[in-house]
């Protein structure tokens, strides 16, 4: 009997369609390769044999769903990663939001908040936090709470500090928060003006004008027609000469959007948008 | 896709036995070669490809996410990133580091045996730990092609014998011989009735 399909691949199929016939989160146009990787982490982890299972107990167990969103959308990330990028951010990007009277800068895909917080600690030195609003957004609500506690691991400052000070950082790191037994808690004044808020790229719609968007190693989980989907959403959300900010490895080359931005910083991914 | 992935995987010592592999390959070895080497963080991607640029026929550039695979081309993976492979190009991922290891070479092969299949190469290098054996598991159970550098020649033989002691590796040997039977088993295939290519 010749197969046109191996099992794997159907019942990874059907576990995504399940899940968004269920619970309404879309998950069909992620990348393959880690999508399966996160979801045989989460079948190991529930002790099931096979996607086939995990998807009776996720269909079953809204619980399931919630461990297994955690597993989809937490990425390992850090304060200040790829320090180039916010130097260049604060030489190339800040004399441009300083001509704006007010600024609407969106986190998209905040995760456990780590850019957040790096972004408000800029914004702050360079004296442009008073008149910013910053938008911070996940896909999980969970996550999302998660990033407006503002507590993280002590074990990560020595990395931090450093990226902070390569980052063109001004002042001394350890001044932005204080530590209790083996976490630290960010000063709660970086937080005033963020909104941290539940929403997603892939089904909800654009929801505001931006003067700043960073989506920073979120869409390589995407397949390139979600990643196309993504940029239209961005480029309907970001006003006129507004910022686009990307992973250091990512490239608008492979977005269907290329066109409609100038590099403003090309090793560090910094476009703007002109038209 | 049509002429495989040849999925290169090393660690100590790896800048070296890479630079001698490469070395080997002529300008018309036909697959795509996607190595996964373990460095530092911060690691320059320039320097690396300047290192690597002068000692190979075939052009070297980093892997960026989303970007299609080339054959005749060699991309390395990005430090701080596990590089996999889609059927519509690369693709980058901050997931947990496997064994310690981001780029994982285990990380990289799994999805070069699901995508590949028999058409998958993956190939272990020197190293001092046991990443690339689970790799080494998934292309052969998906009907690919296994080798390893024998570890008596590398630089640290912990990682080429981790992966020879799945019992899944179909070659053991230096890395010139490794090139030389890699371009062998690349050839097109002669075609029924037709010219010797």
């Amino acid at each position: 009997m010749p197969f046109s399909q191996d099992v794997e691949t159907i019942e990874l199929e059907l576990l995504l369609e399940a899940i968004h016939r269920r619970y309404s989160y879309d998950f069909r146009d992620y990348a393959r390769g880690s999508l399966k990787r996160r979801l045989w982490h989460r079948a190991h982890a529930e002790q099931l044999p096979t996607l086939s299972a995990l998807q009776e107990r996720v269909l079953r167990d809204p619980d399931c769903m919630d461990r297994l969103l955690v597993d989809l959308s937490i990425n390992v990330t850090s304060m200040f990663r790829d320090p180039g990028f916010f130097a260049a951010f604060r030489a190339d990007v800040v004399p441009i939001l300083r001509t704006y009277p007010f600024l609407r800068v969106w986190n998209a895909g905040c995760s456990t908040g780590e850019e957040v917080y790096s972004m408000a600690i800029l914004l702050q030195e360079e004296g442009l936090y008073d008149k910013a609003r910053i938008y911070a957004t996940d896909i999980n609500e969970r996550v999302v709470a998660r990033a407006a506690a503002g507590t993280f691991g002590l074990d990560r400052m020595r990395e931090y500090t450093s990226n902070y000070m390569q980052a063109g950082g001004k002042e001394s790191f350890s001044s932005y928060y204080t530590a209790h037994e083996d976490q630290v808690r960010f000063d709660p004044e970086l937080t005033r003006n963020v909104i941290f808020a539940q929403h997603n790229l892939v089904s909800d719609k654009s929801f505001n004008e931006f003067n700043v968007i960073l989506c920073r190693n979120v869409m390589i989980y995407f397949n390139r027609t979600l990643q196309e989907h993504v940029h239209r959403l961005f480029h309907e959300s970001l006003a006129m000469f507004g910022v686009l900010g990307l992973g250091n490895k990512e490239s608008i080359r492979f977005s269907g959007h290329e066109s409609c931005y100038q590099e403003l910083h090309e090793e560090q991914r910094l476009y703007r948008r002109v038209r | 896709m049509d002429s495989g992935l040849v999925a290169i995987g090393c660690s100590w010592g790896g800048l070296s036995a890479i630079r001698r592999l490469l070395g080997r390959f002529s300008s018309d070895f036909k697959p795509a070669i996607v190595i996964a080497q373990h460095r530092g963080v911060d690691s320059s991607a320039r320097l690396l490809l300047e290192l690597l640029r002068p000692s190979s026929a075939l052009p070297v550039s980093e892997a960026e996410d989303k970007a299609p695979v080339a054959g005749g081309n060699v991309y390395v993976a990005p430090a701080d990133y596990h590089l996999l492979v889609e059927t519509d190009g690369f693709a980058l991922s901050l997931e947990q580091r496997v064994q310690y290891s981001r780029p994982s070479i285990d990380v990289l092969f799994e999805s070069v045996a699901d995508v590949y299949g028999e058409q998958a190469v993956g190939v272990v290098l020197t190293g001092a730990n046991a990443d690339g054996a689970a790799g080494i598991r998934a292309i052969k159970h998906h009907g690919g092609t296994t080798l390893a550098q024998d570890p008596s020649t590398a630089e640290r033989a912990e990682m080429p014998a981790a992966a020879i002691a799945t019992g899944m590796v179909d070659t053991v040997a230096t890395l010139e011989a490794i090139a030389d039977h890699l371009m062998e088993i690349c050839r097109p295939p002669v075609q029924s009735g037709g010219a010797h290519a």
